[in-house]
């Protein structure tokens, strides 16, 4: 099946969202992403049990931690699909794509452009 | 006599003895003191003085209770271990004494957490069974805590307060009796509206024969209306009110709820009264002084006996 | 083991608000086991205060470093070699690991970045209580094996006091009454005579009271 999401969403694969750490969210934005997603299993289909219940507080914790630094939590979202779910995998880069257009680029990504 | 208090001399005689409470105001204003202590003169045979009581800062127990010695009131002076350590404490014993306060209640006192100044630093030295000790050393063998002689003894008679009401249930006979042998010469108790269970209590009291070396005085506090009973019910921790009494509240009619609670309190100063072991009443009717007088006369305690001071 | 916490992002970014070359270093012990200062911790916070700074455009050079410990001066030493190129120093060990290596470090401006709470256990995954107040003159077997002092909020001998209701402290029922436990264990124990015996008024001068505290081992000095 070939699904059209925006060009402009990277994927980085993971074994499980268990598997990513608050460093990484960290990193992602630092590095400039304006905006970071984590799409897990379905809640209660975690391969590994609790890896995407451990994700969304993990994530609760980087949304903390954003606005702390003034980046904004809402630059970060978890969502819950299953792999057969393909349209809603579009369906949420788009969303993410959406809410990220009217937030603007992250401060840090435009601060650190070099001339 | 080990003090020179009027409720001693009272208790001694095997009067049955009547006390009441009076809270400092939160001012420098002495006419306040003086007119809750007129309302309770000759009524009472000795008042007990608050300490900062939950924690919100009032005029000093010492000096709300010189006030109502003037008056001619004898005033017990409560004392927190919240506030002062063992320096502060001996000292005040030693500054109440020669004021001619001749009563002691020593309590814990409430956490700072309730009141006005949460972040102030907590003292608790001692608690309020060593506060005890405490005293009682300082009067019988003229001692310091530090173990220096003292010279002219604080003559108090040892008061504490016991709930006979809280948890854990099993050690509140234990409890009391830790308070007899570290040496309190009485004890005043939590509002007592279970009566059945306050009789449990007793009847453990007096199996240790506990009821000969210490006297009981039982506490009660008259309702006010039908949302101060759910209140004490509900809010005030350690508190036990049968179902049984907030109907009465509730069934009495609008005009005469305050009379009903007068009524419900009376009953239970008599029933207590028969109880062996149980030596006076402790009368708290907070913000409600005037009412103590009509207490006192309608439990049929008043006049109060005269003691020669 | 101590438990700490880190101090909030804007505390610690405005006691570097004028240096631009910061070394931070964690610490593998306590902190590392609660989670607020080891390795981990150290990364989070280097990577949130270089965004905080780019987003000032007040960049700052970060050098991240976790050692082995805080509280002692061999692992402190590890950093001679390059703690003279940094502005300051933020320790994320507890108040003694920051207080030690400001001592080996004269030169140093040393900062901390947690808050040091107390002597604790982890009760939970991601829940740490505390247990002991090091008071210098353990109580333990007189109180069926918990302690009074830390557990009971007004650290009573001889309690509980008038506040304790279905088990728990007057401050809070999210606090458990020490003394209900204290009662709960010697019953247990059956040991609830020990109760009655009266615990005297303490001896607080082996507490901080007495002023700071040492212990000293002649037989292991060098
Ligand atoms: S009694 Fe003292 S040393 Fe023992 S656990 Fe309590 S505070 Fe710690
Ligand atoms: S309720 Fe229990 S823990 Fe709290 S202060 Fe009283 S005795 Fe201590």
């Amino acid at each position: 099946m070939r699904l059209n999401y925006p060009p402009n969403v990277k994927i980085i694969k993971v074994p499980c969202t268990g598997k990513v750490d608050v460093i990484h969210l960290l990193q992602a934005f630092e590095r400039g992403a304006d905006g970071v997603y984590i799409a897990g299993c379905l809640e209660g289909d975690c391969h590994f049990l609790r890896g995407n219940l451990r994700a969304r507080k993990r994530v609760e914790y980087t949304k903390r931690l954003l606005d702390e630094i003034g980046i904004g939590g809402e630059r970060l979202q978890m969502y819950n699909m299953s792999a057969a779910q393909g349209p809603r995998f579009a369906e949420v880069a788009r969303e993410m794509t959406e809410r990220i257009m009217t937030l603007g680029p992250n401060p840090i990504r435009a601060k650190n452009r070099k001339p | 006599m080990k003090s020179e208090s009027k409720l001693e001399q009272i208790l001694t005689k095997g009067e049955f003895a009547v006390t009441s409470e009076c809270g400092p105001p939160r001012g420098a204003d002495a006419e306040v003191i003086r007119k809750k202590g007129e309302m309770l003169k000759g009524f009472v045979d000795g008042v007990n003085v608050t300490d900062n009581q939950t924690s919100v800062v009032r005029m000093s127990s010492i000096s709300s209770c010189v006030i109502l010695k003037e008056l001619g009131l004898n005033p017990i002076m409560q004392m927190v271990t919240r506030d002062r350590n063992r320096i502060a404490i001996q000292s005040d014993i030693l500054g109440a004494a020669a004021l001619g306060i001749n009563n002691i209640l020593c309590l814990t006192g409430d956490h700072q957490k309730f009141g006005d100044h949460a972040s102030a630093k907590n003292v608790f030295d001692m608690d309020s069974i060593q506060l005890v000790q405490t005293v009682k050393l300082m009067r019988d063998e003229g001692k310091f805590l530090g173990g220096e002689e003292l010279k002219g003894s604080p003559k108090m008679f040892i008061g504490a307060a016991e709930n006979p009401f809280a948890d854990p249930f099993e050690i509140r006979v234990p409890r009391l009796a830790k308070k007899v042998a570290a040496g309190v010469d009485f004890i005043q108790t939590q509002c007592i509206y279970n009566l059945p269970k306050f009789e449990k209590w007793m009847k453990l009291v007096r199996d240790r024969g506990l009821h000969e070396r210490v006297h009981i005085l039982g506490g009660v506090t008259p309702f006010k209306s039908v949302g101060m009973a759910n209140y004490m019910k509900k809010s005030v921790p350690g508190m036990d009110v049968p179902d049984e009494l907030i109907e009465r509240m509730k069934a009495a009619p609008k005009e005469k709820k305050a009379e009903e609670g007068i009524n419900i309190c009376i009953e239970t100063i008599q029933r207590l009264r028969d109880i062996e072991g149980i030596h006076g009443v402790h009368v708290m009717a907070i913000e409600w002084e005037e009412m103590v007088s009509e207490i006192v006369k309608r439990a049929g305690l008043f006049p109060r006996p005269h003691i020669e001071s | 083991m101590i438990v700490a916490e880190r101090k909030p992002l804007e505390q610690i970014s405005s006691m570097i608000e004028s240096n631009s070359k910061v070394l931070i270093v964690g610490c593998g012990e306590c902190v590392t086991v609660c989670s607020a200062g080891g390795k981990k911790e150290v990364d989070i916070l280097a990577s949130a205060l270089n965004m905080i700074r780019i987003k000032e455009s007040k960049p700052i050079e970060i050098r991240q470093e976790t050692l082995e410990r805080q509280c002692d001066a061999e692992y402190l030493e590890q950093l001679r070699g390059f703690i003279g190129e940094y502005e300051v120093v933020i320790s994320m060990a507890c108040g003694a690991g920051v207080q030690f290596m400001a001592e080996k470090y004269k030169n140093s401006l040393v900062l901390p970045a947690l808050n040091t709470k107390f002597i604790g256990v982890t009760e939970e995954q991601g829940v740490w209580s505390e247990r002991c107040h090091a008071c210098g003159d353990c109580k333990l077997h007189l109180t069926g094996g918990v302690c009074p002092i830390a557990r009971c909020s007004k650290s009573l001998l001889n309690g509980p006091c008038g506040g304790s209701a279905n088990g728990k402290c007057e401050i809070s029922p999210e606090v458990v009454c020490g003394w209900q436990l204290i009662i709960e264990r010697l019953s247990d124990l059956g040991q609830l005579e020990k109760y009655e015996e009266i615990i005297p008024i303490n001896d607080w001068s082996t507490n901080r009271d007495g002023g700071p505290r040492k212990v000293v081992r002649e037989d292991l000095r060098l």
